[in-house]
C-alpha cells in the first residue's frame, strides 16, 4: 500500500504530465507557424487547374473541418484530445484521404524489426565488453578497445552512417544501396525475402549498433570499474567466493538496474523511428515517413508521428519504473 | 593553470584534444581575414580540384571552399558553444535551487526535469524546425537546442547538491548566518564548477550533432555555412556520385576531428577530477585477476 502511493501513484501521474505536455506541444507548435495548413493545400490544388471562387471557398471550410481548424482555440484543443483518443490521427495531407494511422502502422513494422533487434544487439555486447574491459580494465585489449570507443561514439550519427554507405555500398559495394527489402519481393516466410530482409537491414543496423553500443559500453566500464573496487567485492573475495560468481551474481546483477532504464528508453523511442538511418539508407520505416512528411508539409503526419514517439517512449519509461522495485529490493523498502 | 600544464604533460588524451581544439579556433581569427561574404556564391570558378591558388578546390556554387569550410565552423561552434552554455546555465540554476530548497519546490521542478528528459527530442526538434522553416538563424537554432538540452545535467547537479546540502561546511555557513542565495552560489556553486566544464563540452557535442542532422534534412536557413547545410549542398549537388571529394571530404573530417578533441578533452578532464578514478590511476585499487 505504501509502495503504490509513494512510488507507483506519482509515475503513474509523471506519465500523464509527459504525455500531456508532448499533446499540448504537437497542438501549440503548427498554430504559431507563419504556414497555414488550409492554404497550402488550396495552393496545391489549385496548381491542378482554375477553380471557381465558390468552390475554393467550400473547399477551405471542408479543410478547416478535417483539420480540425474550426472554432475557437479551446475548442479545437478539446476536439484534438477527442479524436485522438479514439486513435484518429485524421488524414494525410500529402497521400490524401488515407488516414494518418495507416501509414504509421505499415512503416511500423520495418522500424520495429530494425530498431528492436540493433538497440538489444548494442545493449547486450555492450553490457558484455564493458564488464570484461571493466574488471580487466590494466589489460591491453580493454585499453586498445577504450580508445577505439572513445574516438567513435562522439561522431555525429549522421556523418558515421554516410561514411559507411560510402564505404560498404558505394566504394565496396557488398551491401545494397537503399530499401528494405529488394524491389518486387512480397513479403512472404520463404527464404529469398527473409534473406534478402537481412542484407537490406544489415547496414542500418550495424550503424545504429556501432553508435549506441559505444555509450553503452563506456556507462558499463565505469560502473564496473566503481563495482570492482567497492567493499562487498573485497569481502567476496576474501571470502574465496569464486571470481566466476563474482563477475556474473555480483557485478553484473548490480550493473544492470541503470542499464535497464537505458534499454527501455532505447526500446521506447522505437516508434519514433530512426529518422536519419531511415533517410541515409532509405530504409523504409517511421523515419522515413517522418522524413516525407517534413519535404511535403504534412502536417497532421507529422503530429501523428511525434504524438506516438512521446507516448511510446514514455510508456517505455513508465514500464521500467513500474519494473524497477521487482529489479531493485533497495526501492522496495526505501 | 597548473592544472593546465599537468594535464598536458601527462595525459595523452588531453594533448590531442587540446592541440586539436586550438587550431579549431583559429576559425574565429581567420574568418575575419576571408576576402568573400560568408554566403557569396559565385565569386570564384566552379568545382575547381584543390590547388595553389585554392587549397580546398572550389564548389558547383562557385565559393572557395577554404573559406567557407572556416565560416562554416565558426558558425558551428557558436551554435554549439551558445547552446551547451545557455542549456548548462538553466540546468544549474533549476539544479541548485532544486537540490537546495528540497520540499515542494523541488517535487514540481523534478517533475518537470524528468517529464522533459522523456521527451524525445529529435521529432520535436525536427517539427519545431519544419514549422519556422528557413528562418532558423544561427541564434535561434542555438536558443532551441539549449531548451530542449538543460534537463539530464539539471538533474546530474540537483543530485550533486542534494548530497553537499548534508555536508558539514552547508550547516556552518547557515548558522553563521549567511542566506540561501549566498550559501548556494558561494558555497555550493564552487563544487559544481568542474562537473559543468565537463558537462558543457558533451553539450556541445549533441548541439553540433543536431545543428549537422536538421541542416542535412534543410531544415535551417540553408544559405549561412554551417557544417551541417555544407554537407547539405555537396548532398544537393551530388558531389559524393560525381566524385567531387574536396567539397563533402573536407567538413567530414573537421566534424570528426573536433568533436573527437573536445570528447578527448571531455574525459580527460572529469577523470582528472574524480577522486574515484584519481585513486585508479595511482594503482590503490585491488586487482582482480
Amino acid at each position: 500500500m505504501h509502495l503504490l502511493k509513494r512510488y507507483i501513484i506519482p509515475r503513474l501521474i509523471q506519465w500523464l504530465v509527459v504525455i500531456f505536455v508532448g499533446v499540448t506541444v504537437a497542438f501549440i507548435v503548427p498554430r504559431l507557424s507563419p504556414l497555414d495548413p488550409v492554404q497550402n493545400t488550396l495552393n496545391r490544388m489549385a496548381v491542378y487547374g482554375l477553380m471557381y471562387p465558390e468552390a475554393v471557398e467550400s473547399l477551405r471550410a471542408t479543410l478547416e473541418e478535417l483539420y480540425g481548424l474550426k472554432g475557437t482555440v479551446f475548442e479545437q484543443y478539446i476536439a484534438f484530445w477527442k479524436r485522438l483518443l479514439t486513435g484518429d490521427f485524421g488524414p494525410s495531407l500529402s497521400v490524401f484521404p488515407t488516414p494518418v494511422i495507416q501509414l504509421i502502422l505499415q512503416a511500423l513494422p520495418w522500424t520495429i524489426g530494425l530498431l528492436v533487434t540493433s538497440t538489444i544487439t548494442a545493449w547486450i555486447l555492450g553490457i558484455v565488453i564493458g564488464t570484461l574491459a571493466g574488471v580487466y580494465s590494466e589489460s591491453r585489449f580493454s585499453k586498445v578497445l577504450e580508445t577505439l570507443v572513445m574516438c567513435i561514439s562522439p561522431i555525429p550519427y549522421y556523418i558515421m552512417a554516410l561514411t559507411l554507405v560510402l564505404l560498404f555500398a558505394y566504394l565496396i559495394p557488398i551491401f545494397p544501396l537503399a530499401g528494405g527489402a529488394a524491389i518486387g519481393l512480397r513479403p512472404s516466410f520463404s527464404w529469398t525475402f527473409i534473406s534478402s530482409v537481412l542484407k537490406h537491414g544489415f547496414l542500418p543496423a550495424f550503424s545504429l549498433v556501432i553508435i549506441s553500443m559505444g555509450w553503452y559500453f563506456l556507462s558499463q566500464k565505469a560502473l564496473t570499474s566503481t563495482l570492482v573496487a567497492s567493499d562487498f567485492v573485497t569481502y567476496a573475495r576474501i571470502a574465496a567466493v569464486p571470481r566466476r560468481t563474482i563477475l556474473y551474481r555480483y557485478l553484473i546483477r548490480n550493473s544492470l538496474l541503470p542499464q535497464a532504464t537505458d534499454l527501455a528508453l532505447g526500446l521506447g523511442s522505437v516508434f519514433g523511428g530512426a529518422l536519419i538511418t531511415e533517410v541515409v539508407f532509405s530504409y523504409p520505416g517511421i523515419g522515413q515517413v517522418l522524413n516525407t512528411a517534413i519535404f511535403q508539409g504534412d502536417f497532421n503526419l507529422m503530429m501523428g508521428i511525434i504524438i506516438l514517439s512521446v507516448v511510446g517512449i514514455a510508456t517505455g519509461a513508465l514500464i521500467i519504473d513500474l519494473l524497477y522495485p521487482l529489479l531493485d529490493p533497495r526501492v522496495r523498502y526505501h | 593553470m597548473e592544472v593546465l600544464r599537468d594535464l598536458l604533460r601527462y595525459d595523452r588524451r588531453f594533448l590531442i584534444g587540446f592541440i586539436i581544439t586550438v587550431l579549431v579556433l583559429l576559425v574565429f581569427p581567420l574568418s575575419l581575414l576571408s576576402p568573400y561574404e560568408p554566403t557569396a556564391r559565385r565569386v570564384v570558378p566552379t568545382n575547381l580540384p584543390p590547388s595553389w591558388e585554392y587549397p580546398l578546390g572550389t564548389n558547383a556554387l562557385g565559393q572557395d571552399i577554404a573559406w567557407n569550410l572556416i565560416f562554416a565552423v565558426r558558425n558551428t561552434l557558436i551554435i554549439g558553444l551558445l547552446s551547451a552554455l545557455l542549456s548548462r546555465m538553466i540546468a544549474t540554476f533549476n539544479g541548485l535551487i532544486s537540490g537546495y530548497i528540497g520540499g515542494v519546490t523541488d517535487r514540481v521542478l523534478s517533475t518537470i526535469t524528468d517529464s522533459l528528459i522523456v521527451l524525445p527530442r529529435l521529432p520535436i526538434l525536427v517539427f519545431l524546425s519544419f514549422v519556422m522553416r528557413g528562418q532558423l538563424s544561427i541564434w535561434g537554432i542555438a536558443l532551441i537546442l539549449a531548451f530542449l538540452d538543460w534537463a539530464w545535467p539539471s538533474k546530474r547537479y540537483r543530485s550533486q547538491v542534494l548530497s553537499l546540502r548534508e555536508r558539514e561546511f552547508t550547516e556552518t555557513a547557515l548558522f553563521s548566518g549567511m542566506s540561501t542565495f549566498s550559501v548556494v552560489t558561494r558555497e555550493h556553486l564552487p563544487f559544481l564548477v568542474p562537473y559543468i566544464m565537463a558537462d558543457v563540452i558533451s553539450g556541445f557535442i549533441w548541439a553540433m550533432g543536431m545543428e549537422i542532422t536538421l541542416s542535412v534534412l534543410g531544415l535551417t536557413s540553408l544559405s549561412i555555412p554551417t557544417i551541417g547545410t555544407m554537407i547539405y549542398w555537396a548532398n544537393y549537388y551530388q558531389a559524393i556520385l560525381r566524385g567531387i571529394w574536396w567539397w563533402i571530404g573536407p567538413p567530414v573530417v573537421v566534424a570528426i576531428a573536433t568533436v573527437i578533441a573536445f570528447y578527448l578533452l571531455s574525459v580527460s578532464l572529469s577523470e582528472f577530477l574524480d577522486p574515484r578514478t584519481r585513486l585508479q590511476r595511482i594503482k590503490v585499487r585491488p586487482e582482480m585477476g
